[in-house]
């Protein structure tokens, strides 16, 4: 049994998943049915857009901003995080430049989310 | 030197760089934008996480990348903008003075747009006890350390206060390697998203402390921890529940404040709930020819209803500019609230025959459940929604059609309120 906040709406249900049975998940708690299709997902398989910083060589700014142009497993957040950790790029860097390829295998990129000029 | 220009906007953060480009595209050519940072798009430019943009362009960008949107339409129309360029000035008369590298400039404008959004309730408004260590911080401040600069502010945080820039600070501090030992609420619930307590706490277990606050910090030179405790239905610590927590950094994210230093020097009036300038439906204040939208007006949590705003701002102060009896005067009529609803912005409707649909922005003073929200004109009930739940972490806005705004430029009252469904 799993207690979650249903995020899809300011009513924030207080849902309680049962996944004991992968093949009949119950969801309880929720008003609408977004509330059910949230609470399957985030037992089944949770995922996360991860945003952060790279380190920048040669830029106006010591770091450019990112994110996974995809949600991945939530499980990867911090194996990804630490890939992001140890790549450095080269200014100049612009929104969309790809940082990293399919991190960890995903098949998700991670992408500039800002411009940093070359100095 | 005295410089003249049409239309004058201070701030090229969201608010700004909308404005401007709806003025643009209303015809406006003689536009300047002046911004204090060394780079347009305002906060946007720190706040990495994703969630932006979602109303306006159907899809979730990062703050940097909502900001690039709009600063490539201005680039793409030739506005001009001026950044490292301070107003420290502006007169009831238009007349602008601004600092820059160059020295001291004096503009005066045919209007003037006031988009120069809001900032962070500090240490000093809260008055907590305690000594003056090193490792206080504004959410914000760090924000900026963090995503702009690359520094830590500290490795073991305790956050005060669950508004939305606490609890994405309370994730992106341990993205980066940080302890979040714990955030704490003085009131019963968090005027945050419910998505970011879950994605940002509860995803990293880090516990969010409802109905308690921090009494005291300790650490001469370094914060070394900080006191806190439950608090009663007054809000008053209850001092036997008291609590230590080691940390070394404590966060405030403890609200935000319009910045409208400039506006109460041209002689604006100012509201005392929204502490942004009381506007008519056209967001024009007191003073003839000077507007304000974004977060200077009312402070905002998404930026789409900030970008909205600015474009309604820009639009009508075309209009000003334009028309041929500028300095006509309007009576007009401020809508009333109820308790529930804290304010209503605009505040005042025109009475005038301008026939153009409206959308009025409110906030509720607490959370309420099972809810119609209304609005009457003359007791007669013109527009009513059912909302399950209202709190005041969100705007509500309500859209009116031009044939009911026409009632309300005719109303002897008009109120906006909530009725229970109970």
């Amino acid at each position: 049994m799993r207690e979650l906040i249903c995020i899809n709406c300011p009513m924030g249900c207080h849902l309680k998943v049962d996944d004991t049975d992968k093949e009949n998940i119950i969801v309880t708690g929720n008003t609408c049915n977004r509330g059910k299709v949230y609470g399957i997902n985030e037992v089944l398989h949770p995922k996360r857009m991860v945003t952060s910083l790279v380190t920048v060589i040669g830029g106006e700014h010591a770091v450019v901003s990112c994110k996974t142009k995809e949600a991945i497993p939530k499980e990867l957040i911090f194996d990804s995080l630490e890939v992001l950790k140890n790549t450095k790029v080269n200014a100049p860097v612009s929104i969309g430049d790809v940082l990293v390829s399919n991190i960890l295998g995903t098949g998700v990129d991670v992408v500039a989310t800002s411009n940093v000029k070359r100095v | 030197m005295e410089k003249k220009v049409r239309l004058l906007i201070v701030g090229g953060g969201p608010a700004g760089l909308a404005a401007a480009v709806e003025a643009y595209d209303k015809g406006e050519r003689d536009i300047l934008i002046l911004e204090r940072e060394n780079k347009l798009g305002g906060i946007l430019n720190q706040c990495i996480h994703n969630g932006f943009g979602l109303h306006t362009f159907n899809e979730e960008l990062t703050g940097p990348e909502y900001a690039q949107r709009f600063i490539d339409e201005v680039e793409k129309r030739k506005i001009a903008y001026l950044l490292n360029t301070t107003v420290i000035e502006v007169s009831d008369k238009k007349c602008v003075k601004a600092l820059n590298e160059g020295g001291l400039l004096e503009i005066q404008a045919e209007a003037i747009i006031l988009s120069c959004g809001c900032r962070e309730r500090p240490r000093g408004a809260i008055n907590i006890a305690g000594s003056r260590g090193a490792g206080v911080f504004s959410a914000g401040t760090a924000q900026k350390l963090v995503n702009i600069d690359g520094l830590m502010p500290g490795k073991e945080v305790v956050i005060l206060g669950s508004g939305d820039i606490g609890l994405i600070m309370a994730r992106r501090m341990t993205f980066e390697g940080a302890k979040v030992k714990a955030v704490v609420e003085l009131m019963p619930y968090s005027s945050g998203l419910n998505r970011n307590i879950v994605q940002c706490l509860n995803d990293f277990n880090i516990p969010l402390l409802f109905s308690h606050t921090v009494v005291e910090i300790k650490g001469d030179n370094r914060v070394e921890s900080v006191i806190i405790a439950e608090v009663d239905e007054r809000l008053n610590p209850k001092m036997e529940t008291a609590q230590e927590i080691k940390c070394d950094t404590l966060l405030l994210s403890v609200g935000l404040l319009p910045e409208n230093e400039l506006a109460r020097g041209a002689n604006v009036d100012i509201s005392r709930i929204t502490r942004g300038a009381v506007v008519d439906d056209r967001l024009m204040t007191n003073i003839d020819g000077i507007f304000e939208c974004g977060n200077v007006l009312h402070v905002h949590d998404l930026v789409d209803f900030v970008s909205l705003e600015a474009r309604e701002a820009g639009a009508k102060a075309v209009e000003y500019i334009n028309s041929k009896d500028k300095n006509k005067k309007y009576e007009s009529i401020a809508i009333e609230t109820d308790g529930k609803v804290r304010y209503v912005v605009p505040e005042l409707i025109l009475k005038n025959d301008d026939s153009n649909p409206l959308t009025l922005k409110l906030r509720v003073s607490n959370v309420f459940k099972k809810v119609r929200l209304e609005v009457s004109v003359d007791n007669e009930v013109i527009y009513s929604r059912v909302k399950q739940v209202v709190a005041p972490g969100e705007m509500q806005t309500i859209d009116l059609k031009s044939e009911d705004v026409l009632k309300l430029r005719k109303a002897n009252s008009i109120k906006v309120y909530l009725r229970s469904m109970e």
